[in-house]
């Protein structure tokens, strides 16, 4: 559809208003850790550092930094081989309950998370614990990643939809192994499709404070977890605050790096 | 083969379902008529620590240096005792009791409005306070009260008290209040600036308000309503809801909304006033002529606690004078032990928080969990439980 | 090798969803809070004659479904430019800017907004004094649960329309169908599905929420805070879950209905 030039440019225009809405807020964030006020008195009087040094020294924010870091790595981690596992299977073969699968694997991310976080720590309580592992990091990387799967699996099938099968059986009539189809055909074709759910996966664990609160074991304390019993706190708000920015700054290089790794056409997108 | 293994699964749902609707039935003997504690035994004797405790506690209650290097009183316990502290801070006190029906957890510092709970559910354990020897410098006014306790049984140990007081912006309201009638006042002129609690247990709130202003009704313990008098404090409250700006529950957003007016007139704590005045903002915190509701925390040790001995010597250090000192200091509350006073960094501490000042303590309601067996004594009715608070709390907020 | 992964799933979480709304018909003996195992519709009976759960639910519906209709009107036109105006190299400099945001704490985006709405805050102060603006209430938590689940919306969208090559709208120009005409018979058809996505994530987050509106929402209750007072007043697990039915079968209906659309592949 060609747009005329002044469709182009009222677009243009909506998308840096968009991008205005979404970026004040955060810029508020980044002066607020500045605010020498501890409730952040608008407009600011005083200007300070002292809550970057107090968040610099702050032991508990990297830790629970540290905490979030594992969760979502391992929460993607099993993400990764469980979504791409389901996706081949509706893919390659035909089985009952197939066509339910997809919803439910949506189930745990649609419902509220306050549902998700009860149903899952009962789930916990009633299966795992009787094996003798009791609540804590792992029972955090086993729920954010059972809301996680979704991202991954809808990648990687739209993915394969696309693709097809030839290639592969081109590859086997050829003479490779299933390893080496796998190693040399079929994981790059899906694996821009892999890193953008593994972003979006990695990024809706990171964030996740709901479903935390409720499988997350005693003395297991992610970030979002953290700021949560600190920003609650006027002692503390301001150094929750330079948390957030520093945040803010530091993902833009892991989003970057995926959007390098996986090619011009990634980011989210599978295309 | 894949659709067999789905039926499978299937079935194996049905039978997780069905064991999870089996177990887990009463412990305790319990009609409609009487309300029993269930029977578990204290500790009698105090053992070697087992390397670690699991603790829930308020945010600022367990604190080892994490957050702030010079705010730390576990690493010389951990040091002291071999006892390694996690701690799990919950955000109220329903996800208190939820944690510790876990069985994870060892110590809990419940509020009033949790402990009753927690007793009557037998999640919590009686307490040998013979095997607790900071108990002895711990305010009399605090012992074997209401909250934590059943029949001069102790439940816990004290860690510190706090009243609900009533805060006002000094340059907006002219007339300074000394009643709590000017949060209920239909008329009133701040109205849409008013603010509350936001909590069930805020309708004792009312309830001590309408038993100073309404002695028909005759309102003996404002945690004690039957029918008439739970009905009459949740009208009060409904009617109240038209002032309301907005309720709070966590004290930056209170803190915040005084400094920005938000809010110009309704409950707080001292600490929030200390704040609010630190950061510059006009405001007065007064208890009013009626009194007030107030809590007082309780270390409580689980029933199922898997490191008794460990939990014990948390109890007793928490309340030693060094320690309680700096967590009142730290959270901003009046501390249990007598001793502390002497310990903390702000000689002026004790006197801002009226921490020996029992004249003061008289006329605060601390919190109490509500429950049907009346708490005022009356046998020939049953009293609103906290359930039923609430779902009127609910509806109050519409 | 999919049962292990299938068998948590199936068994343990859909059990234990199972289990919760069985719960519902139970009830809590109010003198021991131990749950009572006896089939009572009781709770429902409340949920279903008191008015205030219905004004809550509606209430919650309401601003869910405001929030979804914000973020389409927001993200359509964002993702279109993302996907078909921008040159190929700022367009991934956009979906950086777009997930960029999702990093930083979500309570912290919150409690940002509370700052920006404040009696004398910035909102109020670009708009001409204290009390101009907003405020705290029930647009405050459209307007910031808008702002934080757009991403999720945007997302999808582009992903959809970055998929429709430029030579098919090139191809419907040709052959003489205007814009309009284009974006109906060629846009459209993508669009929806991925719409439909995205309004998984605005719509199902937003009936989940119980935080934000804690922290903008003024007086305002949804039915999130009341799943989370009851489950919390510990001892009704059985009332909670009877209330947590309503987003759960709202929900379920939603994802029955979008599933035709194919929404559910486009997540």
């Amino acid at each position: 559809m060609t747009l005329s030039g002044f469709s182009r440019w009222a677009l243009r225009a909506f998308m840096a208003l968009g991008l205005l809405f979404i970026y004040v807020p955060l810029m508020l964030v980044l002066v607020n850790s500045f605010n020498g006020d501890r409730t952040f008195a608008w407009p600011p009087h005083d200007f300070t550092t002292r809550w970057w040094s107090a968040a610099w020294a702050n032991d508990g924010a990297r830790a629970a930094l540290l905490t979030s870091v594992k969760a979502g790595l391992g929460a993607t981690a099993i993400a990764l081989i469980l979504g791409t596992m389901v996706a081949f299977a509706v893919q390659r073969f035909k089985f009952f309950g197939r066509d339910t699968l997809s919803l439910l694997i949506v189930l745990p991310i649609a419902l509220p998370g306050i549902v998700t976080g009860i149903a899952l720590d009962s789930a916990w309580r009633s299966v795992i614990e009787p094996l003798g592992i009791g609540k804590g990091l792992f029972s955090v990387i086993v729920g954010h990643a059972t809301f996680c799967v979704v991202t991954i699996y809808n990648n990687v099938l739209a993915r394969l939809r696309r693709t097809g099968v030839s290639l592969e059986d081109a590859s086997a009539d050829l003479g490779a192994s299933p390893g080496q189809t796998f190693r040399y055909v079929t994981f790059p074709l899906i694996r821009s499709a892999l890193l953008a759910g593994g972003l979006l996966s990695f990024a809706l664990s990171f964030d996740e404070i709901i479903v935390t609160t409720f499988t997350a074991g005693p003395g297991v304390t992610t970030l979002p977890i953290w700021i949560f019993n600190n920003l609650f706190r006027p002692n503390q708000a301001p150094v929750v605050n330079v948390v957030a920015a520093i945040l803010v700054v530091l993902s833009v290089l892991p989003v970057w790096f995926a959007q390098r790794l996986a090619g011009p056409d990634a980011g989210a997108s599978r295309t | 083969m894949r659709h067999r293994f789905f039926l499978a699964a299937l079935s194996a749902g049905v039978l997780v379902l069905a064991g999870c609707g089996g177990g887990d039935s009463g412990s305790t003997g319990s009609g409609p008529g009487g309300l029993s504690v269930p029977k578990i035994d204290k500790l009698a004797s105090l053992g070697a620590g087992e390397g670690e405790v699991n603790i829930v506690s308020w945010a600022g209650y367990v604190e080892d240096g994490s957050t702030d290097k010079t705010v730390d009183w576990v690493s010389d316990f951990t040091k002291e005792t071999g006892c390694k502290v996690n701690n799990k801070v919950a955000a109220t006190s329903d996800e208190m009791v939820t944690l510790m029906k876990t069985g994870e957890y060892d110590v809990v510092s419940a509020s009033g409005d949790a402990s009753l709970r927690l007793i009557y559910g037998g999640d919590v354990a009686p307490v040998n306070t013979d095997l607790i020897a900071n108990y002895k410098d711990v305010f009399d006014g605090l012992k074997n009260k209401q909250w934590n306790s059943v029949d001069s049984v102790a439940y816990g140990i004290p860690h510190g008290r706090g009243a609900n007081l009533l805060m006002y912006r000094t340059d907006v309201v002219k007339e300074a209040p000394t009643s709590w009638g000017a949060v209920f006042d239909a008329n009133s002129p701040y109205k849409g600036k008013i603010t509350a609690y936001d909590s069930p247990i805020y309708i004792a709130d009312a309830a001590l308000y309408l038993m100073k202003t309404k002695p028909e009704l005759n309102i003996k313990n404002p945690y004690a309503l039957d029918d008439t008098q739970f009905k009459a404090a949740t009208d009060l409250l409904t009617q109240q809801n038209e002032l309301i700006g907005e309720y709070w529950s966590d004290y930056t957003k209170e803190v915040q909304a005084f400094k920005a007016g938000n809010s110009v007139l309704g409950t707080t704590w001292q600490i929030i006033a200390n704040l609010a005045e630190a950061d510059k903002a006009p405001v007065k915190a007064i208890l009013p002529t009626e009194g007030a509701t107030g809590w007082s925390d309780t270390w409580m040790i689980s029933a199922k606690a898997k490191h008794p001995n460990c939990g014990y010597l948390w109890m007793n250090h928490i309340i030693s004078p060094k320690a309680n000192a700096a967590v009142a200091e730290w959270f901003g509350e009046a501390p249990a032990n007598k001793l502390a006073c002497a310990q903390t960094a702000d000689k002026n501490f004790c006197t801002t928080f009226h921490a020996d000042d029992e004249a003061y303590f008289q006329n605060v309601w601390y919190w109490t969990t509500p429950i049907a067996r009346c708490l005022d004594g009356r046998t020939d009715v049953t009293c609103k439980d906290y359930s039923a608070w609430t779902q009127a709390w609910t509806t109050i907020k519409g | 090798m999919l049962s292990a992964p299938l068998l948590w799933l199936v068994v343990a979480y859909l059990g234990a969803l199972a289990v919760l709304l069985v719960s519902a018909f139970w009830t809590v003996n109010s003198f021991t809070g131990q749950v009572v195992k006896q089939f009572t519709v009781a709770n429902f009976r409340t949920i279903l004659t008191e008015e205030v759960y219905r004004n809550v639910t509606l209430r919650s519906l309401g601003v869910a479904a405001a929030v979804t209709v914000i973020c389409v009107v927001l993200a359509v036109p964002m993702a279109f430019y993302m996907a078909k105006v921008a040159s190929p190299r700022s367009r991934k400099w956009l979906v950086i800017a777009i997930l960029t945001p999702l990093w930083a704490s979500y309570l912290v985006k919150a409690y940002a907004w509370r700052i920006l709405l404040a009696n004398g805050g910035p909102v109020d102060w670009l708009l001409g004094g204290p009390g101009n603006g907003p405020g705290y209430g029930l647009f405050a938590v459209i307007l910031v649960l808008s702002y934080l689940w757009l991403p999720y919306m945007i997302l999808p969208i582009y992903a959809g329309l970055e998929r429709l090559p430029d030579s098919m709208l090139e191809a419907s120009a040709d052959l003489g169908a205007r814009a309009g005409r284009t974006f109906r018979q060629i846009v459209l058809p993508i669009l929806i599905p991925s719409v439909f996505a995205g309004s998984i994530f605005t719509f199902s987050l937003s009936l989940g929420d119980y935080i934000t509106v804690q922290i903008v929402g003024g007086k305002n209750q949804l039915i999130g805070n009341l799943v989370y007072a009851n489950i919390g007043a510990a001892n009704n697990l059985p009332f909670a879950a009877a209330i947590a039915t309503v987003p759960v079968v709202v929900m379920v209906i939603y994802l029955i209905a979008v599933r035709r659309s194919g929404a559910l592949e486009e997540l």
